[in-house]
Protein backbone atom coordinates (compact mmCIF):
# COMPACT_ATOMS: atom_id res chain seq x y z
CA UNK A 1 0.00 0.00 0.00
CA UNK A 2 1.64 3.59 -0.88
CA UNK A 3 2.08 5.71 1.56
CA UNK A 4 -0.70 8.36 0.92
CA UNK A 5 -3.70 5.64 0.85
CA UNK A 6 -2.46 4.24 4.25
CA UNK A 7 -2.06 7.65 5.71
CA UNK A 8 -5.84 8.13 4.38
CA UNK A 9 -7.25 4.74 5.85
CA UNK A 10 -4.96 5.19 9.48
CA UNK A 11 -6.54 9.06 9.52
CA UNK A 12 -10.03 7.42 9.45
CA UNK A 13 -9.34 4.72 11.93
CA UNK A 14 -7.75 6.51 14.54
CA UNK A 15 -10.54 9.31 14.19
CA UNK A 16 -13.32 6.72 14.18
CA UNK A 17 -11.70 5.48 17.41
CA UNK A 18 -11.73 9.22 18.89
CA UNK A 19 -14.82 8.87 18.07
CA UNK A 20 -16.09 6.48 19.99
CA UNK A 21 -14.13 7.33 22.80
CA UNK A 22 -15.92 11.36 23.11
CA UNK A 23 -19.33 10.55 21.55
CA UNK A 24 -21.79 10.50 24.68
CA UNK A 25 -24.13 8.53 22.54
CA UNK A 26 -23.57 4.66 22.91
CA UNK A 27 -25.21 3.78 19.49
CA UNK A 28 -23.17 6.58 17.48
CA UNK A 29 -19.96 4.82 19.34
CA UNK A 30 -20.50 1.27 17.79
CA UNK A 31 -21.00 2.76 14.16
CA UNK A 32 -17.72 4.95 15.22
CA UNK A 33 -16.12 0.82 15.89
CA UNK A 34 -17.77 -0.04 12.58
CA UNK A 35 -15.72 2.27 10.73
CA UNK A 36 -12.83 1.65 12.89
CA UNK A 37 -13.20 -1.97 12.20
CA UNK A 38 -13.39 -1.72 8.55
CA UNK A 39 -10.40 0.78 8.06
CA UNK A 40 -8.19 -1.95 10.29
CA UNK A 41 -10.06 -5.23 7.74
CA UNK A 42 -8.60 -2.54 4.50
CA UNK A 43 -5.04 -2.56 6.03
CA UNK A 44 -4.99 -6.56 6.66
CA UNK A 45 -5.94 -6.56 3.00
CA UNK A 46 -2.64 -4.40 2.31
CA UNK A 47 -0.78 -6.14 4.48
CA UNK A 48 -1.36 -9.29 2.13
CA UNK A 49 -3.71 -11.07 4.89
CA UNK A 50 -6.74 -11.56 2.48
CA UNK A 51 -8.58 -14.19 4.75
CA UNK A 52 -8.33 -11.58 7.86
CA UNK A 53 -9.43 -8.95 5.65
CA UNK A 54 -12.60 -10.12 4.98
CA UNK A 55 -12.87 -12.13 8.40
CA UNK A 56 -13.18 -8.88 9.83
CA UNK A 57 -15.70 -7.88 8.21
CA UNK A 58 -17.68 -10.61 8.30
CA UNK A 59 -17.07 -11.73 12.04
CA UNK A 60 -16.71 -8.48 13.33
CA UNK A 61 -17.99 -5.62 11.64
CA UNK A 62 -21.09 -8.14 10.91
CA UNK A 63 -21.73 -10.11 13.42
CA UNK A 64 -20.01 -8.83 16.90
CA UNK A 65 -21.18 -5.55 16.31
CA UNK A 66 -24.57 -6.69 16.03
CA UNK A 67 -24.73 -7.60 18.70
CA UNK A 68 -23.76 -4.51 20.44
CA UNK A 69 -26.10 -2.87 18.60
CA UNK A 70 -28.57 -5.30 20.11
CA UNK A 71 -27.57 -4.82 23.31
CA UNK A 72 -27.44 -1.05 23.36
CA UNK A 73 -31.07 -0.99 21.99
CA UNK A 74 -32.20 -3.72 24.91
CA UNK A 75 -30.39 -1.82 27.11
CA UNK A 76 -31.22 1.64 26.15
CA UNK A 77 -28.73 3.15 28.18
CA UNK A 78 -28.61 6.30 26.29
CA UNK A 79 -29.19 9.18 28.96
CA UNK A 80 -26.95 7.00 31.26
CA UNK A 81 -23.51 9.49 30.58
CA UNK A 82 -25.44 12.92 30.48
CA UNK A 83 -25.32 13.59 34.03
CA UNK A 84 -22.38 15.61 35.55
CA UNK A 85 -19.08 12.67 36.15
CA UNK A 86 -18.70 12.90 39.89
CA UNK A 87 -15.09 11.63 39.41
CA UNK A 88 -14.34 14.01 36.30
CA UNK A 89 -10.94 15.13 38.00
CA UNK A 90 -9.69 11.48 38.60
CA UNK A 91 -10.48 10.84 35.07
CA UNK A 92 -8.99 13.64 33.49
CA UNK A 93 -5.39 12.08 35.23
CA UNK A 94 -5.70 9.51 32.49
CA UNK A 95 -4.10 11.95 30.12
CA UNK A 96 -0.72 12.09 31.15
CA UNK A 97 -0.64 8.26 32.07
CA UNK A 98 -2.12 7.67 28.25
CA UNK A 99 0.46 9.96 26.88
CA UNK A 100 2.99 8.22 28.86
CA UNK A 101 1.60 4.56 27.85
CA UNK A 102 1.44 5.52 24.31
CA UNK A 103 5.28 6.86 24.03
CA UNK A 104 6.59 3.59 26.18
CA UNK A 105 4.44 1.42 23.64
CA UNK A 106 6.03 3.47 20.41
CA UNK A 107 9.40 2.91 21.91
CA UNK A 108 9.24 -0.60 22.69
CA UNK A 109 6.91 -1.66 19.66
CA UNK A 110 9.25 0.21 17.12
CA UNK A 111 12.19 -1.85 17.91
CA UNK A 112 10.21 -5.05 18.79
CA UNK A 113 9.07 -7.71 16.11
CA UNK A 114 10.86 -10.02 13.87
CA UNK A 115 14.08 -8.73 11.73
CA UNK A 116 13.42 -9.04 7.86
CA UNK A 117 14.31 -12.26 6.49
CA UNK A 118 17.51 -11.66 4.11
CA UNK A 119 16.37 -12.46 0.79
CA UNK A 120 12.82 -12.85 -0.47
CA UNK A 121 12.80 -16.60 0.26
CA UNK A 122 9.55 -16.84 2.76
CA UNK A 123 7.18 -14.44 1.34
CA UNK A 124 6.96 -16.14 -2.48
CA UNK A 125 5.81 -19.55 -1.75
CA UNK A 126 1.61 -19.41 -2.67
CA UNK A 127 -0.91 -17.39 -1.89
CA UNK A 128 -2.46 -16.48 1.66
CA UNK A 129 -5.41 -17.57 1.78
CA UNK A 130 -3.79 -21.35 0.89
CA UNK A 131 -0.74 -20.96 3.29
CA UNK A 132 -3.05 -20.00 6.27
CA UNK A 133 -5.40 -22.67 5.37
CA UNK A 134 -2.19 -25.10 5.10
CA UNK A 135 -0.76 -24.26 8.50
CA UNK A 136 -4.34 -23.59 10.09
CA UNK A 137 -5.25 -27.43 9.75
CA UNK A 138 -1.67 -28.98 10.27
CA UNK A 139 0.62 -26.90 12.49
CA UNK A 140 -2.86 -25.50 14.69
CA UNK A 141 -4.91 -28.11 14.38
CA UNK A 142 -5.32 -28.75 18.18
CA UNK A 143 -5.48 -24.57 19.26
CA UNK A 144 -8.54 -24.32 16.03
CA UNK A 145 -10.51 -27.55 18.01
CA UNK A 146 -10.17 -26.00 21.69
CA UNK A 147 -11.66 -22.72 19.65
CA UNK A 148 -14.46 -24.50 18.85
CA UNK A 149 -15.18 -26.03 22.21
CA UNK A 150 -14.36 -22.67 23.79
CA UNK A 151 -17.32 -20.66 21.42
CA UNK A 152 -19.05 -24.11 22.52
CA UNK A 153 -18.67 -22.51 25.91
CA UNK A 154 -19.24 -19.54 25.86
CA UNK A 155 -23.04 -19.72 24.27
CA UNK A 156 -23.80 -22.52 27.06
CA UNK A 157 -22.93 -19.91 29.27
CA UNK A 158 -24.52 -16.95 27.73
CA UNK A 159 -27.64 -19.17 27.59
CA UNK A 160 -27.45 -19.64 31.47
CA UNK A 161 -26.37 -16.27 32.11
CA UNK A 162 -29.35 -15.08 30.06
CA UNK A 163 -31.71 -17.10 31.63
CA UNK A 164 -34.71 -15.47 33.54
CA UNK A 165 -35.21 -17.42 36.90
CA UNK A 166 -38.26 -18.30 37.68
CA UNK A 167 -37.37 -18.80 41.35
CA UNK B 1 5.46 1.91 0.25
CA UNK B 2 4.02 2.36 3.66
CA UNK B 3 6.88 0.72 6.12
CA UNK B 4 5.58 -1.91 8.28
CA UNK B 5 6.77 0.24 11.55
CA UNK B 6 3.57 2.55 10.20
CA UNK B 7 1.20 -0.21 10.96
CA UNK B 8 2.77 -1.03 14.38
CA UNK B 9 2.46 3.09 15.04
CA UNK B 10 -0.86 3.08 14.09
CA UNK B 11 -1.24 -0.02 16.34
CA UNK B 12 0.27 1.61 19.68
CA UNK B 13 -1.94 4.48 19.10
CA UNK B 14 -5.32 2.92 18.07
CA UNK B 15 -3.96 0.98 21.39
CA UNK B 16 -3.49 3.87 23.56
CA UNK B 17 -6.97 5.33 22.46
CA UNK B 18 -8.78 1.94 24.01
CA UNK B 19 -6.89 1.98 26.93
CA UNK B 20 -8.32 5.83 27.32
CA UNK B 21 -11.94 4.74 26.33
CA UNK B 22 -12.01 2.24 29.34
CA UNK B 23 -10.42 4.29 31.79
CA UNK B 24 -12.55 7.42 31.27
CA UNK B 25 -16.10 6.06 30.05
CA UNK B 26 -18.69 5.04 32.35
CA UNK B 27 -20.61 3.17 30.55
CA UNK B 28 -20.13 -0.47 30.58
CA UNK B 29 -20.72 -1.10 26.78
CA UNK B 30 -18.44 1.74 25.34
CA UNK B 31 -16.08 0.34 27.65
CA UNK B 32 -16.20 -2.83 25.97
CA UNK B 33 -15.71 -1.39 22.85
CA UNK B 34 -13.08 -0.11 23.85
CA UNK B 35 -11.36 -3.29 24.65
CA UNK B 36 -12.16 -4.67 21.66
CA UNK B 37 -10.61 -1.82 19.97
CA UNK B 38 -7.52 -2.62 21.94
CA UNK B 39 -7.68 -6.44 20.79
CA UNK B 40 -7.94 -5.30 17.16
CA UNK B 41 -5.10 -2.76 17.79
CA UNK B 42 -3.16 -5.92 18.81
CA UNK B 43 -3.85 -7.65 15.99
CA UNK B 44 -2.90 -5.31 13.45
CA UNK B 45 0.39 -4.99 15.10
CA UNK B 46 0.44 -8.96 15.00
CA UNK B 47 0.19 -8.76 11.26
CA UNK B 48 2.12 -6.41 10.83
CA UNK B 49 5.14 -7.86 12.42
CA UNK B 50 4.26 -11.15 10.57
CA UNK B 51 4.43 -9.32 7.52
CA UNK B 52 7.71 -8.41 8.15
CA UNK B 53 8.39 -12.19 9.33
CA UNK B 54 7.28 -13.43 6.40
CA UNK B 55 5.33 -16.21 7.50
CA UNK B 56 1.33 -16.71 8.29
CA UNK B 57 1.81 -17.74 11.92
CA UNK B 58 0.68 -14.66 12.89
CA UNK B 59 -2.46 -14.25 10.86
CA UNK B 60 -3.66 -17.51 12.63
CA UNK B 61 -2.92 -16.36 15.95
CA UNK B 62 -5.14 -13.02 14.89
CA UNK B 63 -7.78 -16.15 14.15
CA UNK B 64 -8.04 -17.54 17.23
CA UNK B 65 -7.78 -13.60 18.78
CA UNK B 66 -10.69 -13.31 16.89
CA UNK B 67 -12.63 -16.68 18.13
CA UNK B 68 -11.94 -15.74 21.31
CA UNK B 69 -13.01 -11.59 20.96
CA UNK B 70 -16.44 -12.58 19.63
CA UNK B 71 -16.58 -15.77 23.16
CA UNK B 72 -15.89 -12.64 25.16
CA UNK B 73 -18.42 -9.97 23.68
CA UNK B 74 -21.08 -12.72 24.46
CA UNK B 75 -20.48 -13.83 27.82
CA UNK B 76 -19.48 -9.96 28.46
CA UNK B 77 -22.68 -8.60 27.12
CA UNK B 78 -24.64 -11.53 28.67
CA UNK B 79 -23.26 -10.20 32.13
CA UNK B 80 -24.07 -6.58 31.75
CA UNK B 81 -27.21 -7.74 30.70
CA UNK B 82 -28.09 -9.96 33.77
CA UNK B 83 -26.23 -7.03 35.76
CA UNK B 84 -28.73 -4.44 34.36
CA UNK B 85 -32.02 -6.66 35.01
CA UNK B 86 -30.79 -6.89 38.71
CA UNK B 87 -29.63 -2.93 39.19
CA UNK B 88 -32.12 -1.36 37.07
CA UNK B 89 -28.89 1.11 35.46
CA UNK B 90 -25.59 1.17 33.87
CA UNK B 91 -22.50 2.50 35.07
CA UNK B 92 -19.30 1.22 35.92
CA UNK B 93 -18.73 3.08 39.24
CA UNK B 94 -21.64 1.21 40.52
CA UNK B 95 -20.24 -2.02 40.22
CA UNK B 96 -17.55 -1.50 42.21
CA UNK B 97 -18.25 -4.90 44.21
CA UNK B 98 -18.16 -8.05 42.92
CA UNK B 99 -21.65 -9.28 44.25
CA UNK B 100 -24.91 -7.16 44.60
Amino acid sequence: MGLIPFLLVAVIAVGAALGLVIKKNPIHGALFLVVNLGSIAVLYQSLGAEFLAWAQVIVYAGAIMVLFVFAIMVLIPGKEETGPDPRRRTRLLATPFAVALLLLLLGFLVTAGPPAPAGTGAAATGNGVERLATILFTDYLLPFEVTSILLLAAMVGVLVLARRRTS
Amino acid sequence: MAPDSAYVILSAILFTIGVVGVVIRRNPLVVFMSIELMLNAANLALVAFGHRAGTVDAQALVLFVMAVAAAEVAVGLAIIVAIFRVRRRLSVDDLSLMRW
